[in-house]
């Protein structure tokens, strides 16, 4: 359903994106990895239209992204990136609110509907108790799940997180994967992520691409595409990689950095 | 919900309090009218009630007058800060009113015969110092509280320089700009009231419309454009819209510095963030301080009087520290 065909992404003469094509079906999770400066969240703005592509194509459903405006990609999808900030005295449900703003002209009001969608994706993230919250007031995880939640208001069929974990504590970042997840399976939710680690990636993914100085690397499910050698000649990392028959994901084990 | 209308109700206070407020300084100068008498002659037909004169053609239009720049300016400081994401944004320290004092100025001096150009001249005077400040304070990521300040300092630097200039080469026809440059609502009258009007209306009518989309780039650049709108376009328009409700007052009455900084900052203090609740309130509330403003300097030291716009820069200028060394920003 989502298609990147060689696109070249330019920043000041230099190719940050060059010459990148990777394909995401419908329903699936894909997680983009890849080092520092790898040029992957890049590659994910590009895709979501915030930052502009000065070669190839991105296709969504066969229609070229370039050819609809600013509205209808927003009812496609929505991006995410690691860090929002709400103004200090937002509510949870208003900012959720603002989510169906992609769905009205710009004198509509929120409906009734409306409003049942927001209440109906607070419930789904698990965040009726917290609607009359600030969102400043809640804690990292909390606030990450009221942002996709806003996100999820907007009722795409893409969901593009931009390293969503980066600024969380371990429990938060399961709590946020797992909610990703639960949205991919429930309703299933097509998702798109970039990701640092590659235990979170492997665990949740059910297809990784691997990017490196702006060109892909591999692409495949987490068990074609960790192995010691991508870890090696990617992350300069020896690795181990274990694979437990009980669960269909391998495992890895950072060792040592190669010298 | 609670929070909603308590705010509703605050604003709402508020535009009453204008009202009231503007029926006692009717009555305030030297021929003191009480509250009775001043509804009695604005609600009667007849034309020769005693205080027909001084209520319809001096002092009304001067309250009118205050009212209504008071919510421009107010406006206007309000669609900057949230433009530019920055709340120590205003037509001030932006440089965007002197930028339009500059063409004003310009008119009055060297080309008296053209006075029916001077609004136009005004907004364009504040587009390209807004244009300016926008360049220089413009980086990858958006705009720092400091390079605005910086960038306005500079603007506000040159046209000072261009106002020094022109009050020297034309010095002879200075003395009917002095008023006016120091924010004066002296002797104003009908004219100039009618001649704001209907501008101001449209822009208030503008800025209205404008709330959602104002509530939205406050979410940021990136939320804002991956909900459908286009930040850019939003920006230059309601730049474009504060620039013109300001150019206007200055038009108008010339130069009122920290009406648009101050009062934004006091309307989030009371009614929140929210532009549903914050640009309303920000009108009344302007509107209320810049008629203090004016009554106050026409009555505290009568029979000297004081320019709305010199009262505001000494009372404005140590809440600006204030603002400073809290770090609101």
């Amino acid at each position: 359903m989502f298609r990147v065909n060689s696109v070249s992404v330019r920043y000041e003469q230099k190719n940050v994106v060059s010459d990148f094509s990777f394909h995401v079906d419908k329903g699936e999770i894909v997680s983009v990895i890849g080092p520092n400066g790898s040029g992957k969240s890049t590659l994910l703005k590009a895709m979501a239209r915030n930052i502009p592509y000065h070669m190839g194509s991105v296709e969504f459903d066969g229609t070229d992204l370039k050819s609809m405006n600013s509205k209808q990609v927003a009812r496609k999808m929505c991006m995410l990136s690691q860090r929002n900030e709400a103004p200090s005295d937002m509510t949870v449900i208003d900012l959720v609110s603002y989510g169906r703003y992609p769905h009205k002209k710009w004198f509509e009001k929120l409906n009734s509907e409306d409003m049942e969608i927001v209440h109906w994706v607070l419930e789904k993230t698990h965040l009726s108790l917290y609607k009359d919250r600030k969102v400043s007031s809640l804690s990292g995880g909390e606030s990450q799940r009221a942002w996709i939640a806003m996100a999820l208001a907007q009722k795409p069929k893409v969901l593009l997180l931009d390293e969503p974990t980066t600024y969380l504590d371990i429990s938060h970042q399961h709590e946020v994967l797992e909610l990703v997840r639960e949205l991919n399976r429930d309703m299933e939710m097509t998702i798109i992520m970039v990701l640092h680690d590659l235990n979170q990636a492997s665990f949740y993914s059910d297809r990784i691409v691997v990017v490196q100085a702006g060109e892909k690397v591999m692409a495949g499910t987490p068990n074609e595409v960790m192995t010691r050698d991508m870890i090696r000649h990617v992350y300069r990392m020896d690795a181990e990689i274990q694979h437990i028959p009980s669960e269909q994901k391998p495992r890895i084990h950072l060792l040592s950095t190669v010298r | 919900m609670n929070s909603k209308s308590r705010s509703r109700t605050i604003v709402f206070t508020t535009f009453l309090f204008m009202i009231a407020a503007g029926i006692i300084a009717v009555g305030l100068g030297s021929v003191h009218i009480s509250v009775p008498e001043i509804l009695k002659t604005i609600f009667s037909t007849s034309t020769t009630d005693q205080y027909y004169t001084i209520i319809w053609d001096i002092r009304l239009p001067r309250v009118l007058l205050a009212l209504i720049i008071g919510a421009n300016i107010a406006i206007s400081g309000a669609l900057l800060q949230a433009v530019m994401g920055n709340p120590l944004a205003d037509p001030g320290l932006t440089g965007v009113t002197s930028g339009a004092a500059v063409c004003v100025l310009l008119i009055m001096l060297a080309a008296p015969e053209y006075t029916q150009f001077i609004p136009i001249a005004a907004f364009a005077g504040g587009v390209l110092a807004a244009t300016i400040v926008y360049s220089l304070a413009w980086r990858r990521n958006g705009i720092s509280p400091i390079t605005i300040i910086l960038s306005g300092v500079a603007v506000n630097a040159l046209c000072g320089g261009v106002i020094g200039y022109l009050s020297i080469i034309y010095s002879d026809r200075l003395p009917s700009a002095v008023q006016w440059l120091n924010g004066s609502l002296a002797a104003k009258g009908n004219n100039a009231l009618f001649m704001v009007l209907p501008y101001a209306v449209v822009g208030w009518i503008l800025s209205f419309f404008a709330i959602r989309k104002v509530n939205i780039i406050r979410l940021g650049d990136q939320v804002a454009s991956n909900l459908g709108e286009n930040v850019n376009r939003i920006r230059i328009v309601l730049s474009l819209l504060a620039v013109f409700l300001a150019a206007i007052s200055v038009a108008a009455i010339g130069m009122i510095g920290f009406v648009g900084l101050i009062v934004p900052h006091m309307a989030r203090l009371l009614v929140g963030s929210d532009y549903k609740y914050m640009m309303p309130m920000s009108m009344a509330l302007g509107a209320l301080v810049l008629l203090l403003a004016d009554t106050g300097g026409r009555t505290l030291f009568a029979p000297l009087e004081i320019p709305a716009g010199i009262l505001m820069a000494v009372v404005g200028g140590p809440y600006f520290l204030y603002l400073m060394r809290r770090r609101t920003f």
